[in-house]
């Protein structure tokens, strides 16, 4: 059931000191009591004055989750004009993130891109001048929350999902079906059938829900892309910082075709490396399918790497490479091959970078020998921390409104579990699991549509 | 040359499901309307199966009826069978289903128009819309006769250029042979009005002295009939029923039928139109589903006066020497003689994004259409529409709110609602799925939910509103007193209780608790209820779906709160919607495509987005106000 309470991070998601979750709406107080203990365990916020702040504990259950300061403010003296509160909790992206999720759990739900903002004009607390820039932001939020969940979600995961909801939907269908035209379709004995089939369906959504726990099943971290022209030595890297064999490598040009990736922590700091083909006019198809999705990713890239071969003079491909890096991208340049005679030194490099008016740090490595990868380390971590590289907060907020969305498929098929179990009738059935399946959709960003009235007619001799 | 030039307030053309209603809610407004059709006999005619009703579409009987059409009440009158179907699931969707005679049935239709005050009937072939300045002014006749009108309804079925098929036979007709329109077509794409071409089919009609019924099952009626209307006494439809039969096609069928794909003009491509994918013809069954051995075969009569059987589930465009070869391989079908062939039909129909809500044409003022026009297929959906698109156009005339059904209060409202908002591609049918609140919208409770609009409208007399009123404060009276009658675990109530095969009470319990179980209702526990009123049967029924669904119910209201609120929020009228410039491309043309009447509707479009949904939100917060 969708609520109209919402809740999201309010800071930005990095390790910094404090972390604030703000809830908004008109439940939000009952959300609060749901999950906040005072120190004697006796306050309810529900009762306390607006604009006080209490310290206490956010629980989940029985657990504690973090120690924090609640703010309380009640409409309208609030930025939305609702009911609002506003957890102040220690930073740390883990520890926000499983605030915000335990609010989700006990009634609300996970706000849209720039709902905040919209709220707070639509109730009247934004000026009417700002209308076109409110609009802009809740578009352009959208967007990037909408790329950020095709970015991040796993392949397989999506195919998983995919498959789930394929089950479900033509158990929705048959049931339609028969109830549309029971004279030719019987739905004799399966509640039995679809029990099991349910039962299957809700540990598929439990594994992968207790995945998304363990963070497989979204991707977070930095996106790093490595870049450079073919042979360059962008496996060679990636295989010395992921630290095994993954890419082939060879000293044929032109191996990695498509786009390799993995995940690596440094020293806290979650990196998804993607290893893509090395951009060059590509000679075959498959080639330019790979140099094309190269493109891409360095499009959605929060830092890249490029590999320039320090052997070989800089040549087109790496006049391509500047010019695509050249959209205020964060990058490094590595001067691979130091083991080898060098043709490019760092003044070459950088005297092609200032045509395209960069600057970016420029380190001499060798993948082969191993050799320069901890001073690369110490710059990735430096220019983390030091906030230079960071990933936008709507990953973060993408990935719980997904859980959520799993949390909520899970809900419904439990309920249609529950309708079998009571003796319901089929009609109850598909009436959650619909719900099931549209919440799943939206963790993929397909909506239902025509999905279940082409199911019905493809899968389902109807009558007449 | 002299000529005829004559006035009324409405035009309706067309007499079919859609047209009846129509003219008759116009008529009973009290606004002079003529009707128009190419033949008197054809009125309410029934040219493909003979019953009314099924699964979601006998709950569009119930609100026409509700609304206060005449489609329930004639089908109580000429219907020979009757039967709820799906009684074993949940209420929502338990539909009625009536075979009807049709030849009663139009005959009733006719006299009722024939009978109705400022109703003028005229057989008549209409040619031509006149529009002036972007508003109706009437129609024109093949004989060059005009009639003016502020308001004209559309409701002309599958006759526009239609052509009806089998084999390599291509008939210009109508349907039965009757006579086409074949010049409206040209006067609405003058007028800008973009057309699709749609088919449909009927099967073949069998003499039933050609049958052998003793190779197939008998299926009866119910042996309690409910009535379609609410103002039909119960007591008046415990009829004498007819039987239909059930036999099914066999792999000899279906080997004939592969044999001889070639031959139909499906296949050959004489056929352009669209068809329906709910309702396959029999080849299209047979090469879809080629691993179902065998399919059934509904053998049904057209009427107690009549020896034609309507052969359902068999409908065909094969050449006629393959549907007798193929009939006759079916159980009891083997001497079959054919009284009327089995054919396609191809019909010029509207892209029905053309109309608001309201079916009124966006490009034309004060021009209404309903039915098979519309891209729809079914009697029910006809007079579902024809119903609608009346009353507005009544409402048009009179300069009264126009009714708007949304998809929370009516399956009306759904058909209307995706007619105009989606994407369709082949003629229309309702269905229960198509419905997201089916709990809420059920054919117990049409009259409960659509007559106070009837009757704001004028359709629903004092006296009936007035039982209405009556009766819903019964059921809340009801309701709210089950749930504080506290039962002990007495002897008395024990032993009802494992009467009924239901566990005994540990504990206390109220009377609403017990109906919650599913093995006990309301009428089950007047033992144990001293202090019950006297009700009415159909209190009775919605005080148990009330208690027993509580739960789903509740879930289903809140999601209607939540539906309703972009329900409410009204978009302008030929706006641009390149002005609004956060917007993306695409929404930007479909909703200028469109002209969603408010947010809901524009969130249901196809290619906008929830984003594109909140910009609109803040645009018409400044703006539209």
């Amino acid at each position: 059931m969708k609520t109209e309470t919402i809740a999201a991070i309010a800071t930005a998601m990095t390790n910094a000191g404090i972390g604030i979750i703000r809830i908004s709406g008109e439940e939000a107080f009952q959300v609060i009591d749901r999950v906040y203990r005072s120190k004697k365990g006796d306050k309810r916020l529900s009762q306390a004055e607006s604009h006080t702040v209490h310290y206490g504990y956010i629980c989940d259950g029985e657990n504690v989750v973090d120690e924090v300061m609640v703010l309380a403010l009640r409409a309208p003296n609030t930025y939305t004009r609702e009911d609002t509160i506003e957890i102040d909790c220690h930073g740390g992206t883990l520890v926000m993130r499983r605030i915000l999720e335990t609010v989700l759990k006990n009634g609300a739900r996970a706000a849209e891109p720039g709902e905040f903002t919209k709220r707070a004009f639509l109730n009247g607390r934004i000026d009417l001048s700002q209308a076109e820039s409110v609009m802009d932001l809740i578009q352009a939020k959208n967007d990037f929350a909408l790329e950020c969940s095709m970015h991040q979600l796993q392949g397989k995961v999506k195919d998983k999902i995919q498959a789930v909801r394929g089950g479900i939907l033509h158990e929705i269908a048959f049931i339609e079906s028969a109830l549309d035209d029971p004279e030719h379709i019987s739905l004799e004995g399966y509640g039995d059938r679809l029990l099991e089939k349910v039962e299957g369906v809700v540990e598929e959504v439990n594994i992968l829900l207790s995945s998304s726990e363990n963070g497989v099943l979204l991707k977070e971290g930095i996106n790093t892309v490595i870049v450079g022209k073919p042979n360059a030595g962008k496996s060679s890297l990636m295989n010395v910082l992921v630290g095994r064999e993954k890419a082939i490598v060879t000293d044929i040009a032109g191996t990695t075709r498509d786009v390799l990736e993995e995940q690596i922590n440094l020293n806290g700091i979650t990196l998804n490396v993607i290893d893509t083909a090395g951009i060059r006019e590509a000679v075959d198809q498959v080639e330019k399918i790979g140099v094309a999705r190269t493109e891409e990713y360095l499009a959605a890239a929060d830092f890249v790497v490029y590999v320039v071969d320090a052997s070989l003079d800089l040549d087109e491909n790496d006049k391509r490479i500047l010019s695509l890096l050249g959209r205020g991208k964060k990058a490094v340049a590595l001067l691979n091959k130091s083991d080898l005679l060098q043709v490019v030194t760092e003044e070459r490099l950088r005297e092609e970078m200032a045509k395209n008016r960069m600057d970016f740090p420029v380190i001499s490595i060798s993948a082969k020998e191993k050799t320069g990868i901890r001073q690369l380390e110490e710059l990735i971590k430096e220019l983390f921390f030091k906030g230079e590289i960071c990933f936008n907060d709507e990953v973060y907020i993408t990935s719980v409104r997904q859980k959520a969305a799993l949390q909520s498929a899970l809900d419904s098929l439990l309920l249609v579990k529950q309708s079998i179990v009571d003796g319901m009738s089929e009609d109850f059935y598909s009436i959650d699991l619909m719900d099931a399946y549209e919440e799943l959709g939206s963790i993929i960003g397909e909506s239902v549509g025509e999905d279940l009235v082409n199911e019905i007619f493809s899968k389902f001799c109807m009558g007449k | 040359m002299p000529q005829i030039i004559e006035e009324y307030d409405v035009c309706v053309v067309g007499a079919g499901h859609a047209g009846c209603e129509a003219a008759l809610a116009c008529a009973r407004l009290g606004l002079e309307t003529i009707i128009f059709t190419v033949s008197i006999e054809s009125i309410a005619l029934m040219p493909c199966n003979p019953n009314i009703g099924g699964s979601s579409k006998g709950h569009l009987v119930r609100e026409v009826d509700a609304l206060g059409g005449q489609m329930g009440i004639n089908i109580d009158q000429a219907f020979i069978q009757s039967k709820m179907l799906n009684v074993s699931k949940g209420p929502a969707v338990h539909s009625l289903r009536a075979q009807a005679d049709k030849a009663k049935y139009s005959q009733l239709m006719r006299n009722t128009l024939e009978n109705t005050e400022h109703l003028t009937l005229r057989q008549a072939e209409v040619t031509e819309l006149m529009v002036e300045d972007g508003r109706i002014q009437g129609v024109k006749t093949f004989s060059g006769a005009i009639y003016h009108s502020h308001a004209v309804v559309l409701c002309t079925g599958t006759y526009l250029k239609s052509r009806c098929l089998f084999g390599d036979v291509v008939n210009h007709t109508g349907p039965n042979g009757l006579q086409p329109a074949n010049y409206l077509s040209d006067s609405l794409k003058k007028h800008g009005v973009e057309l699709f071409r749609f088919k449909t089919g009927t099967p073949a009609r069998i003499d039933k002295r050609s049958i052998d019924f003793s190779q197939m099952q008998e299926q009866k009626g119910d042996e309690k009939v409910v009535p379609f209307s609410f103002t039909t006494d119960p007591e008046d439809v415990q009829i004498n029923q007819v039987s239909c039969w059930l036999t099914y096609t066999n792999e000899k069928t279906h080997e004939i039928i592969k044999n001889n794909l070639d031959r139909s003009p499906l296949y050959s491509g004489i056929i352009e139109g669209t068809g329906p994918r709910y309702c396959p013809s029999i080849e299209d069954k047979v090469v879809k589903f080629s691993d179902k051995e065998r399919h059934q075969v509904f053998i049904e009569p057209e009427g107690l006066y009549t020896n034609e059987m309507y052969v359902g589930g068999m409908s065909s465009s094969l050449p006629e020497d393959v549907q007798y070869a193929m009939y006759r391989t079916v159980a009891g079908l083997e001497n079959a003689k054919i009284v009327r062939n089995a054919y396609a039909i191809e019909y010029d129909c509207i892209n029905p994004r053309q109309l608001y809500p309201t079916l009124e044409f966006k490009g034309i003022k004060g021009l209404f259409s309903g039915g098979q026009f519309n891209g729809s297929s079914g009697y029910e959906e006809a007079a579902a529409q024809g119903l609608v698109a009346g009353i507005n156009a009544a409402m048009f005339v009179l300069g009264r709110e126009p009714l708007v059904l949304d998809r929370s209060e009516a399956y009306i409202g759904v058909l209307i609602d995706d007619l105009v908002t989606k994407d369709n591609k082949e003629p229309y049918r309702m269905m229960t799925s198509r419905a997201e609140y089916r709990l809420l919208l059920r054919q117990d409770n049409a009259d409960l939910r659509l007559s106070r609009k009837g009757y704001e409208i004028g359709l629903i007399s004092q006296q009936r509103y007035d039982r209405i009123v009556e009766k819903e404060a019964l059921i809340e009276k009801e309701v709210e007193r089950i749930q504080h009658v506290n039962i002990g675990a007495s002897k008395k109530v024990q032993e009802l209780l494992v009467q009924h095969g239901s566990t005994p009470l540990n504990a206390g319990s109220t009377i609403a608790e017990l109906i919650r179980r599913p093995e006990l209702c309301y009428e089950d526990l007047e033992e144990i209820d001293p202090d019950r009123p006297k009700l009415w049967k159909d209190v009775i029924e919605q005080v148990n779906i009330h208690v027993k669904y509580d739960g789903y119910i509740k879930r289903q209201l809140k999601q209607v709160k939540e539906f309703k609120r972009l329900e409410h929020k009204k978009l302008p009228q030929d706006f641009d919607y390149g002005q609004v410039k956060s917007l993306r491309t695409e929404a930007v043309q479909k909703l200028n495509l469109y002209q969603p009447i408010n947010i809901g509707q524009a969130s249901r479009i196809a290619g906008v987005s929830p984003a594109d949904i909140s910009v609109l939100l803040v645009y018409m917060d400044q703006y539209g106000k």
